[in-house]
């Protein structure tokens, strides 16, 4: 095997790994905005007043690069709002008291799948996106135009806290196998390669026993560092293949997967029920209880924190997702959506002074991809685009090893998105 | 609930800083502090406070008379003031020394935009200053242990890169002739090594420096383990051929800059007037480390080569 790319070693912080899922009792409101992946928001199907039950779609659209929405609980809406997202865009959120019946929808039935065209059509309709935390919706992900020949399934969660997709495969094991041989049935695809970071074990040994029979399921370990679960990354760790610049994996004929993901799907195919709650993991120093929480799409944040002995008060900063990549919350009056899986309440954090760099390197020794953000830094600074687009900015994954390493608190993974604006698009 | 903070990630940072790497630096230099009082006594330690004091002093002052950010909490003077004593003679007047400091800090430093922005190290260029302009006192040999002799002046002698008579035991340990802290390699290698294994600093500037040099001294038909243990080739290698700012940033051009001050550190010793050519080849690699840094760029995982005539 070739050598693996290297990585940042992270205090791993898995607190929650033995803690089993607890469902969150149901809130007596929820909001669910209209864009929760990646792609053009929904519209909402439901009027105020209306009554909508559990798996009722309440918002979609005919455009092409986007997901349904699906209501998690039975009531009434009572307002449709304007509803301002983590990453700064607005679009409709449908607000819905819950009668606390939850009462199935007559939507809600097992779909028929016969051919490849019938499973993406069902998986569109169960509302299903990448659940890692990006969001890429799931039925374009899985309809490339290329071949493909390896599934490779996202099983690093390499961020620090986070133990939402460990739980899944420790507590739904059979589902995981179940989604990775339905996407290889029905895409045709002949190998799958589970990935699992090696401070996973337990997964690994399970996994490892489930498919022992099975040629064409394959576990792979990771080295336990970061970032293992960034797409190119893990393409190249499991398959030896590189991604190109301006490629798409799909180019070189492999698919990634969220584990969490292909388990969601396999549920869908044996229930129905579209992508109406998510696990998340709640953690950091502010929380007194850390867990893993099943919440309906739409709880509010500030619910979940006090359920989790959290004094809401104290807490200075607020991150959806993990601490590398997370997206910081302005508010704790936000609801949890598809992409949520984990919620960090931090009350000791302090914003780093910033001071001169040193040049010691430490960004270009850590970049997963051999980036240099240091001189991008230099290069940003005047404004010198060709310089720019000689370092390859326009790579960059935003992963935040370099500002993570860096002596002088440099905001470098910042710089590198605000440096690829500047390049014009082709 | 108080104002939340908002901002892009990452929102965790790790443990080790500027000051934190420099207060390791300092670390490291201490066995060879402490070596350069034990082989030539007390006027050794006044001399490094000297130097730290006004290193600090000048900087502070800098900061302030440029309206900058105090940066003496980041303790890179400190570590610039150490390592420009251990370039000193031990019976240099001291008023030189402060005028070594104000070279450093001031000139090479401050005034190229401070701490990570001077092309020069600040040590090795203030030495080299202070050799041209004073000759005869940066040449001034003690002999070691001198402060133990009865004699009021201090007897000295020549270095053994001159003399070329020093068992290899001495120099090891550093009882030899020289500036403060080159004489000890036994301290330096410690120091050098702790910072490695810290990973403070690579080895491969130091290795490539030390390897270079021995490897053209034994075909040239000399000592390649006198060459290397003599003159100011180890604190040379492990301090100045490691210094962020002014080597290059990527493993490959680090190993370029070691060969580049090997060779030239050769080409000195051999054919020029100066016994010693170290400070000089560092000096030399430091100019070149711009050239070095864009001709060793990292190839970026998946990167296509860009099309020509593009832009």
């Amino acid at each position: 095997m070739m050598k693996k790319l290297s990585g940042l070693k992270l205090d791993h912080r898995k607190n929650t790994q033995n803690a089993a899922t607890v469902e969150f009792p149901l809130p007596s409101k929820v909001t669910i905005p209209m864009a929760m992946n990646m792609g053009t928001p929904c519209n909402p199907t439901v009027k105020v007043g209306d009554e909508v039950k559990v798996g009722q779609k309440i918002g979609d659209t005919d455009a092409f690069f986007s997901v349904p929405v699906h209501s998690g609980v039975s009531g009434k809406v009572t307002a449709l709002t304007d509803y301002l997202s983590a990453n700064g865009a607005v679009c409709k959120a449908v607000e819905i008291e819950t009668d606390g019946l939850q009462t199935i929808s007559d939507e809600v039935k097992i779909p028929e799948i016969t051919d490849k065209e019938s499973f993406l059509k069902a998986v569109r309709e169960s509302g299903s996106c990448g659940l890692g935390g990006a969001g890429f919706p799931t039925h374009i992900k899985l309809n490339p135009k290329t071949a493909i020949d390896v599934l490779v399934i996202n099983a690093a969660e390499c961020e620090p806290y986070i133990t939402a997709d460990y739980r899944e495969m420790i507590e739904n094991s059979e589902d995981v196998i179940g989604g990775i041989r339905l996407v290889m049935k029905w895409l045709g695809i002949p190998k799958a390669k589970l990935a699992i970071e090696s401070n996973k074990p337990e997964a690994i040994s399970n996994f490892s026993s489930m498919t022992s029979g099975d040629d064409s399921i394959e576990v792979v370990t990771l080295p336990s560092s970061y970032p293992q679960g960034a797409e190119k990354v893990i393409i190249y760790n499991t398959t030896g293949r590189i991604v190109k610049e301006g490629e798409l994996p799909s180019d070189a004929g492999v698919m990634v997967l969220n584990v969490s993901t292909a388990s969601f799907l396999y549920r869908y195919t044996q229930t129905g029920m579209p992508l109406v709650t998510r696990r998340l993991t709640v953690d950091g120093d502010a929380v007194g209880k850390p867990m893993n929480l099943c919440a309906v799409i739409g709880t509010s944040f500030r619910e979940i924190l006090e359920y989790c002995e959290t004094d809401v008060d104290s807490v200075k900063k607020l991150i959806g997702g993990g601490p590398m990549m997370g997206m910081s919350l302005r508010s704790a009056d936000m609801p949890v959506v598809k992409t949520t899986n984990a919620l960090l309440a931090l009350k000791k954090y302090k914003e780093p002074v910033t001071t001169a760099c040193i040049r010691c390197g430490r960004c270009v020794r850590v970049c997963p991809l051999g980036m240099m953000p240091a001189d991008i830094e230099r290069a940003y600074k005047i404004r010198n685009i060709d310089e720019l687009k000689a370092l390859k900015v326009t790579l960059c994954m935003n992963c935040g090893s370099c500002t993570y390493v860096c002596p002088s608190n440099r905001k470098l993974a910042e710089t590198n998105q605000l440096a690829k604006m500047l390049i014009p698009r082709k | 609930m108080g104002k939340l903070i908002v901002s892009p990630s990452p929102h965790d940072r790790g443990l080790m800083k500027t000051p934190q790497i420099m207060l390791n630096v300092v670390i490291a230099l201490l066995p060879a502090v402490i070596a350069s009082c034990i082989i030539f006594g007390l006027r050794a330690l006044l001399l490094t406070a000297v130097c730290v004091a006004s290193c600090v002093i000048f900087e502070y002052i800098c900061r302030r008379l440029m309206k900058r950010d105090n940066t003496i909490c980041d303790f890179s003077a400190v570590v610039t003031g150490v390592l420009l004593a251990l370039n000193l003679p031990v019976t240099l007047p001291v008023w030189m020394a402060v005028i070594g400091s104000f070279v450093a800090i001031v000139i090479v430093k401050q005034l190229f935009g401070g701490l990570g922005q001077n092309f020069a190290n600040p040590a090795i260029t203030a030495r080299i200053v202070l050799m041209v302009s004073f000759p005869t006192a940066m040449t001034n040999w003690a002999v070691p242990f001198y402060y133990k002799e009865s004699a009021a002046d201090a007897v000295t002698g020549a270095t053994p890169l001159v003399s070329g008579d020093a068992s290899y035991l001495d120099l090891f340990l550093g009882k030899t002739g020289g500036c403060l802290g080159e004489t000890c390699a036994l301290a330096l290698l410690a120091g050098g090594l702790y910072l490695a294994a810290r990973r403070i600093i690579s080895l491969a500037a130091p290795v490539s420096f030390i390897g270079s040099l021995a490897i053209l001294t034994a075909v040239s038909g000399g000592d390649p383990l006198y060459a290397i243990l003599s003159g100011g080739v180890f604190i040379g290698a492990f301090f100045m051929a490691t210094d962020y700012a002014t080597t290059p940033i990527t493993t490959k051009g680090r190993i370029i800059f070691g060969l580049g001050c090997g060779i030239v550190t050769f080409i000195i010793r051999t054919f020029g007037s100066y016994p010693e050519g170290v400070s000089f080849a560092i000096l030399l690699m430091n100019i070149l480390t711009p050239y070095i840094d864009q001709l060793t760029r990292n190839k970026v995982f998946g990167a296509k080569e860009a099309a020509k005539n593009e832009g």
